[in-house]
């Protein structure tokens, strides 16, 4: 809490701490100026004679698994959110480190969410410093009360994956929760109860950690194949009996959102993709698992089938929708970050088309290049958008941190990037004259889509050219504010926020992007 | 102490707010307020709250307000009600500024496919209602809101009219059955209402009653607008009154049918296929036609049965019907794609206009197409469908160049 940390501006003009949690911080440059140099991060070297040579790894319970990797202070352990809501195990971590009694830990999620809400009374203790990871819903308000020790420090997926291979985080034991292991270590989420798909977010995790542990409800018979997680980078195996909730890990269906506001915005995406000739034969795109994003998905597969067009794949999130695109022959592949559903788990499983990515294939800007780019469209939610584009997903106008990353920085790199957004929800301003936290730079966001029109960035001339002729509702982003205000009532008044740090936000390069501030308000 | 409440405490209402009002003696204006929007506009509320209050000359009470992000109009809205509940000789009206984008005109021979139905208590459903472009929007102060909560609609539909831009739609308000209809028209014909459904409309009287009751209203206000009116045939007896209804006024523009209330009135259900209501439906459409107004098909109500609405509109359609209630905006441009001539009728119609407009030119009484004479109806219906293919977008503007 007593970091002396100044405050300096970064390239995008943001005030970010100089130091965070003791290290030395790099302000953001600009998108793709900052190249560090020098060699990735690597575990120790390890050796078979201290493995057992018939390969059972698996010991009596988390708490033996913690001490035996030699937990201590200080440390930093990672757990993974294939899980969403439904994980019991980042809590059952923490458990059992609160009995052997360690402080000041780091917790490094790839995600948390609102189940992890137990974690608050780690924070409180002291057992757990700070998070490194989004922080969704009660650990976000915490947080933004001023209820952490640390600084939080919030990178998308693609930037935690960087993280974690240019040594900047340093995973020490990394838990991960697996439906379905052996006892190797070898795993993957295609089988067992809590099947969600893949373990992509893991990855970074078993690779580089300096200790792994795997915790299963469903341990087999070695071999477990396919192994999306290796048991050669795995040192212990824990068996619980019960490591999620199924019902909240994926959805038995997902849905299309009812909202008729939403379905105008899904539809004016699809028409766009379609009437700029992005959808075309051997075209991609990426979509989430929204509600809006559900409906686009739907609207889109119409127009594809009316024009006789298929993709050559489609980033996912998948979810039914996808798969059902998939087996119908609009796309050739889907290329899956994580599954959201039942069917998105079985196509998982069963179409060789169906592959599993990583961060690392996809989202790793410290790579010899990442999928992300070569995505001909990314269609993607805000919490915030002002009228220089640039985008916020993780606070809201209020100033309270509620929301991770996720993907959403990294698929801004696709060659046309757009916001389904309302102007204003429930009286609250979603176009606004300047983001309360700047996550992705305007120079990447190329088209907000509202229920009250779509906005082109006027740096892409070229898909303004493009819509000349369509009758799509072209306008301004500054008109779609100006009406969004008049019917909010007026410009909206600022945040209270105090001066202390709570959290930092980083660009997928490492450097900081902005900073989110105490809410001091109500 | 007078105490009032709009409402209910503790219960979520989005975009909206509950209000708990106290009169006191002493103490001044002592609010409590809780708001969803408190970091965004809670300045901006408490302002509004002390100008409404001083506007009603309350100077000491207790308010608590529980806000769910209403927008100002709504909140205003419910201010005033609450002061009514509480001091009900109160006769001023709180109107907030009439938004210039509430001004635009309608016309008698406007289309009107769609209309949607907006509860007139329900401020979540009005304020993108317009962008989903039904022809018309009805907001509702009958069936749709609680007889304990009329007079809430009623300063809630008088301020969206003044307030919401409804991307020019037709603005029809649903009124109450008299008495209190009287009391809806008195508060919504001075701020550009359109047309006024008349529900469960029986005889010529009803509407006549209407019409004086507009005529006043208008006079008074110095409106000179014409204000159409659709009555809805809700019974036996209406059907039967079906004509006497339709040409009771020059001002009635349109005739709809309401078939809830009719099948229960012939002592039957109402079934998807409609067989039930075939001669009421066509009775309509034929006493319409004779009276020279619209003939307006009743709503459907399942919301998500895309395909039985689309089927039930071409129904309509060839049954004579022009038009279709809407309850969600999804049956919108479901029931226009429907309503939209086909390419065969179109062909028809630009030909029957092409030797209309041609026998103009030569002077000629009789307009002929080949060997075959075409009568001024069909002439009239044939301009009809061209206007409406151009409407739709399957007919260029121009053309009469493009041949």
């Amino acid at each position: 809490m007593n970091e002396d940390y100044k405050l300096k501006k970064n390239a995008a003009g943001r005030l970010i701490p100089t130091i965070i949690n003791g290290k030395i911080s790099i302000p953001y440059q600009g998108i793709g100026k900052y190249k560090p140099t020098g060699k990735k991060a690597a575990p120790p070297i390890a050796s078979c004679a201290d493995y057992p040579a018939n390969g059972n790894k698996v010991v009596k319970d988390l708490k033996t698994a913690l001490t035996e990797t030699g937990i201590k202070d200080g440390m930093t352990i990672s757990t993974h959110h294939h899980f969403r809501n439904g994980d019991y195990v980042a809590n059952a971590v923490f458990e059992a480190a609160a009995e052997i009694g360690v402080k000041n830990l780091c917790w490094f999620p790839s995600a948390s969410f609102p189940c992890h809400a137990p974690i608050i009374e780690h924070l409180k203790s002291g057992m757990v410093h700070h998070i490194e990871g989004s922080m969704n819903g009660p650990l976000g308000e915490f947080a933004s009360r001023g209820g952490m020790k640390g600084m939080g420090v919030l990178r998308s997926h693609g930037g935690r994956y960087q993280a974690v291979q240019d040594g900047e985080v340093h995973i020490d034991i990394a838990v991960i929760a697996a439906p379905t292991a052996d006892s190797f270590g070898n795993a993957n989420g295609l089988l067992g109860e809590s099947a969600c798909g893949l373990l992509g977010f893991a990855l970074a995790d078993s690779q580089y950690a300096d200790k792994v542990i795997v915790v299963t409800d469903n341990l087999i018979d070695f071999p477990c194949h396919p192994w999306q997680i290796q048991g050669n980078h795995v040192d212990y195996v824990v068996v619980m009996d019960k490591i999620g909730d199924p019902e909240k890990i994926v959805s038995g269906t997902t849905r299309i959102t009812k909202s008729p506001d939403r379905h105008r915005i899904a539809r004016m995406a699809a028409q766009f993709l379609r009437d700029t000739g992005i959808m075309r034969n051997g075209f991609s795109f990426q979509a989430g698992a929204g509600g809006t994003s559900l409906a686009f998905v739907d609207y889109l597969s119409g127009y594809m089938r009316e024009a006789g067009v298929t993709a050559r794949f489609i980033r996912g999130g998948s979810t039914k929708f996808l798969v059902d695109m998939l087996e119908e022959g609009l796309t050739d592949y889907i290329l899956d970050g994580q599954t959201f559903d039942l069917k998105g788990v079985q196509s998982m499983r069963e179409h060789p088309n169906h592959a599993d990515t990583s961060p690392f294939t996809s989202y790793n800007y410290h790579g010899k290049g990442m999928f992300a780019t070569m995505v001909d469209a990314a269609i993607l939610g805000a919490t915030e958008v002002d009228i220089n584009f640039n985008g916020n997903v993780v606070t809201h106008s209020d100033g309270m941190l509620l929301h991770g990353i996720g993907g959403w920085q990294n698929t801004l790199f696709s060659k046309c990037t757009i916001l389904t957004v309302p102007t204003f929800r429930n009286r609250i301003p979603i176009i606004v004259d300047e983001v309360t936290t700047l996550v992705g730079p305007g120079e990447l966001i190329d088209v907000v889509v509202t229920e009250r029109g779509i906005a082109i960035n006027p740096r892409r001339k070229d898909l303004l050219c493009s819509v000349k002729d369509s009758n799509l509702p072209i306008r301004s982003i500054e008109e779609l504010k100006e009406e969004a205000d008049e019917i909010c009532g007026g410009k909206p008044q600022k945040p209270k926020l105090g001066d202390r740090i709570i959290a930092a936000i980083k660009w997928v390069d490492g450097t900081v992007i902005d900073a989110v501030k105490i809410v001091e308000g109500p | 102490m007078k105490k009032a409440t709009v409402g209910t405490l503790g219960e979520e209402k989005r975009v909206d707010c509950n209000i708990h009002l106290e009169l006191k003696n002493t103490g001044g204006i002592n609010l409590d307020l809780s708001s969803k929007v408190e970091v965004m506009y809670g300045n901006s509320i408490r302002e509004i709250v002390h100008r409404e209050l001083s506007f009603f000359g309350i100077e000491n009470t207790k308010i608590v307000i529980e806000d769910y992000g209403a927008y100002p109009f709504v909140l205003q809205a419910r201010l005033e009600t609450v002061v009514k509940r509480a001091l009900p000789d109160i006769g001023k009206e709180f109107l907030p500024e009439f938004s210039e984008k509430c001004l635009y005109k309608s016309s008698r021979d406007r289309f009107r496919r769609t209309r949607l139905y907006l509860p007139g208590n329900s401020p979540n459903f009005m304020i993108n209602a317009g962008l989903h472009k039904p022809d018309g929007i009805i907001l509702d102060l009958e069936d749709s809101v609680a007889p304990f909560e009329k007079d809430a609609a009623r300063a809630l539909v008088r301020n969206a009219l003044r307030v919401v831009n409804f991307h020019n739609a037709e603005r029809m308000v649903r009124i109450n059955q008299f008495p209190m209809g009287l009391l809806d028209l008195e508060c919504v014909i001075p701020h550009n209402t359109h047309l006024i459904l008349i529900p469960k409309c029986e005889s010529k009287e009803t509407v006549h009653k209407v019409d004086e009751k507009i005529k006043e209203i208008k006079k008074k206000n110095n409106i000179e607008q014409e204000i159409f009116l659709m009555p809805i045939i809700e019974s036996a007896l209406g059907v039967i009154s079906a004509y006497e209804i339709a040409s009771a006024s020059p001002n009635v523009v349109a005739l709809t049918i309401g078939l809830e209330d009719y099948t229960a009135d012939i002592g039957t259900h109402r079934t998807k296929e409609g067989r039930e209501s075939f001669l009421a439906r066509g009775s309509l459409v034929n006493a319409a036609r004779a009276a020279g107004v619209q003939p307006i098909d009743t709503v459907f109500t399942d919301v998500d049965d895309a395909e039985g609405l689309r089927e039930v509109t071409l129904e309509a359609k060839s049954l004579g019907f022009v038009g279709k209630g809407c309850i969600h905006p999804r049956q919108i441009e479901v029931i226009h794609e429907a309503f939209a001539p086909t390419e065969e009728e179109i062909e028809k119609a630009k030909k029957i206009v092409r030797a209309f407009e041609e026998a103009k030119l030569h002077n000629l009484s009789v307009v002929s197409l080949g060997s075959k004479m075409i009568d001024p109806p069909v002439v009239k219906r044939s301009e009809q469908t061209v206007k409406l293919a151009i409407k739709t977008g399957n007919l260029d503007e121009n053309w009469r160049d493009n041949e």
